[in-house]
């Protein structure tokens, strides 16, 4: 969470007073944006504090108020157990957060340490680690996804960490690229002269310099691990029943959408697509548009 | 021609390298491979032999992943642990509805993608407008949402499409799998209408194309024959790879959809912890990324001869 609070604010290249820093963001990211960083921010808060607002318990449902439409008591709803959808929503949140956090956390270290790595020794360094990255290239990420939940099982740890190692790849070929420009640069050499040894120089100097990209990356995979995370769960292989997350909302709600109730499918769709927008459309105006020919699946 | 040589060592590396990642993934599971193959059920001691044959696990390592693979290519991959049946024949009869989804997919991307992005990149306007908006929507919303609310609209609604099923001959099939290439594709639509909007927005103020105009000529030839020929370059690649992407993301689609392709049987195997399937299934899905993506490359070096030069030195 701290990702994506942050990233607007770190994107300004200087320090700035409050009140300047805030107008500063806006005029980074315009209107439109600043409503995304609205929006990510209510969404991070009902995954916060969501389940001490939420009017009824998220899992325990009542066998007489199966399918109720929208009402004072139940804001948007019943779902088919006759549990309190938006109560659901609340509580999805934070699952449907928790895990891409992982996802991105795990690939932005990952990444950044073997795309570093690989620029600071370079030559065969580089060259093995480029290979191994193209085997990893070779599996698209929500097969290798599966493939894991295959052997430990389904559950949102297994599937996050599967899932950054799909990701891993995409975001060390991009640290590696801007890192290897820092790297020529005459301030290295110069650090290096020094006998500075390779690790402070690499930690203290050139990530700092990677750092923008890194955020940038983090903030537009966020957006896909979101999407992934909640196919995965729609396959019933991510997170499972009774918990509440909305990809499992989705696909509770199938059946239901069949015979005419579509609210919960609707509704928890709804959140992930607006989620999903705001945080794409955050990243593409920090990074600019390098990102958006990635893969999707 | 070396640049065809290297690409197909690469992959050829590429390749053994994620057959023996599916291999050993067996072999990272809690407890003993047989222990992991069986899950729990009560099994014969037949069967029990049967699978320790079938994995040779009275074999060192090296010997047991040669058995695998030259099993596989002589078209012998084992049989269901769950059902005996020949994964084989347990694939072959799933594929072509895989095959004609993906491609039926492939086919709205290229079109609607492609179409849209040089219709917002050429005309401008309120047209550019609805296509940059529907894109930046289009992109975040996921595909087993976008098959959810198709079925529920078109389906469950209007009754205009089957809720299920792949349909038998030429036609029908192509009836019951438009609502899920459509649903398959949308993100894609959208990714590919954006990219190609923006090159056909750079191309046009590149200086051979302004060069086009103070020479007078007509603007569907500028168009045409200077513009969209040029920006599609960057366009390819996007396609394949989003092409190649289908290989794998047709399985969420599939199982919304319970149509009976290789990805719904894939995720109905990993749910019944029946390992032989989804090794298979990996397998070819990873070989089928390979060869899309491979494919995608030499098109590549057919439509831009400099990528040719520039990679093969």
């Amino acid at each position: 969470m701290a990702i994506k609070e942050k990233a607007p604010a770190a994107a300004l290249a200087a320090p700035a007073a409050p009140s300047n820093r805030l107008a500063a963001a806006r005029r980074r990211l315009g209107w439109t944006g600043m409503a995304c960083v609205g929006v990510v921010g209510a969404v991070v808060l009902a995954a916060v504090v969501g389940q001490f607002l939420a009017p009824y318990d998220p899992t325990v449902g009542s066998v007489t108020q199966r399918h109720l439409g929208s009402s004072a008591e139940h804001l948007l709803g019943t779902d088919q157990a006759g549990r309190d959808i938006f109560s659901r929503l609340l509580a999805g949140a934070r699952t449907s957060l928790l895990g891409p956090l992982i996802v991105v956390g795990a690939t932005a270290v990952a990444g950044s340490a073997l795309a570093l790595t690989a620029v600071w020794f370079g030559g065969k360094v580089d060259a093995f680690l480029g290979r191994v990255l193209d085997v990893l290239f070779a599996f698209p990420s929500l097969l290798l996804a599966i493939l894991a939940v295959a052997i430990f099982g389904p559950g949102l740890v297994t599937a996050s960490i599967a899932l950054a190692i799909a990701y891993i790849p995409y975001s060390a070929r991009v640290i590696r690229s801007v890192a290897l420009r820092e790297r020529s640069l005459p301030y290295v050499k110069a650090a290096e002269l020094q006998g500075i040894n390779g690790f402070t120089i690499t930690v203290r100097h050139i990530l700092p310099n990677v750092w923008t990209q890194i955020l940038t990356g983090s903030t537009i995979n966020f957006g896909y691990a979101i999407v992934d995370l909640a196919a995965l769960s729609f396959l019933g292989l991510g997170i499972q029943p009774p918990e509440a997350d909305w990809g499992l909302m989705i696909s509770n709600g199938q059946e239901s959408l069949q015979q005419g109730f579509p609210e919960q499918s609707l509704y928890a769709g709804l959140c992930i697509v607006v989620t999903v927008a705001a945080m794409a459309y955050i990243g593409e105006r920090l990074g600019g548009r390098a990102a958006a020919g990635r893969s999707k699946s | 021609m070396r640049f065809l040589i290297r690409r197909f060592l690469a992959l050829g590396g590429v390749l053994i390298a994620s057959s023996m990642i599916v291999f050993c993934a067996l072999y990272l599971a809690p407890g003993s491979p047989e222990q992991f193959l069986v899950q729990g059920r009560t099994v014969s001691p037949e069967v029990l032999d049967a699978i320790r044959a079938q994995y040779s696990l009275d074999d060192p390592l090296p010997v047991r992943y040669w058995n695998w693979l030259s099993g596989v290519f002589t078209g012998d991959m084992g049989r269901s642990l769950l059902t005996q049946q020949d994964v084989g024949a347990l694939l072959a009869s799933r594929i072509p509805t895989t095959l004609s989804l993906a491609a039926y997919a492939a086919a709205l991307i290229i079109i609607c993608g492609i179409g849209l992005g040089i219709v917002a990149g050429t005309r401008g306007g309120v047209a550019e407008r609805i296509v940059i908006f529907a894109s930046n929507l289009g992109i975040a919303v996921p595909t087993f949402f976008a098959a959810l609310v198709l079925m529920s609209v078109f389906s469950v609604g209007l009754g205009w499409f089957p809720v299920f099923g792949a349909g038998e001959g030429a036609v029908d099939r192509v009836w019951h799998l438009t609502l899920p290439a459509l649903a398959l594709s949308l993100p894609s639509i959208a990714v590919i209408a954006r990219i190609t909007r923006t090159a056909i927005v750079e191309e046009s103020e590149s200086e051979h194309v302004l060069i086009a105009v103070a020479r007078g000529l007509p603007r569907r030839v500028i168009l045409w024959r200077h513009t969209v020929r040029n920006s599609l370059l960057p366009v390819t690649t996007a396609v394949g790879m989003h092409i190649a992407g289908l290989v794998a993301g047709a399985f969420v689609v599939e199982y919304a959809f319970t149509l009976d392709g290789t990805g719904a049987l894939l995720v109905n195997s990993v749910q019944r912890k029946d390992f032989a399937v989804v090794q298979a299934i990996a397998l070819i899905m990873v070989i089928a990324f390979g060869v899309v993506n491979l494919l995608v490359d030499l098109l590549y070096t057919v439509i831009d001869p400099r990528v040719r030069l520039k990679k093969g030195a």
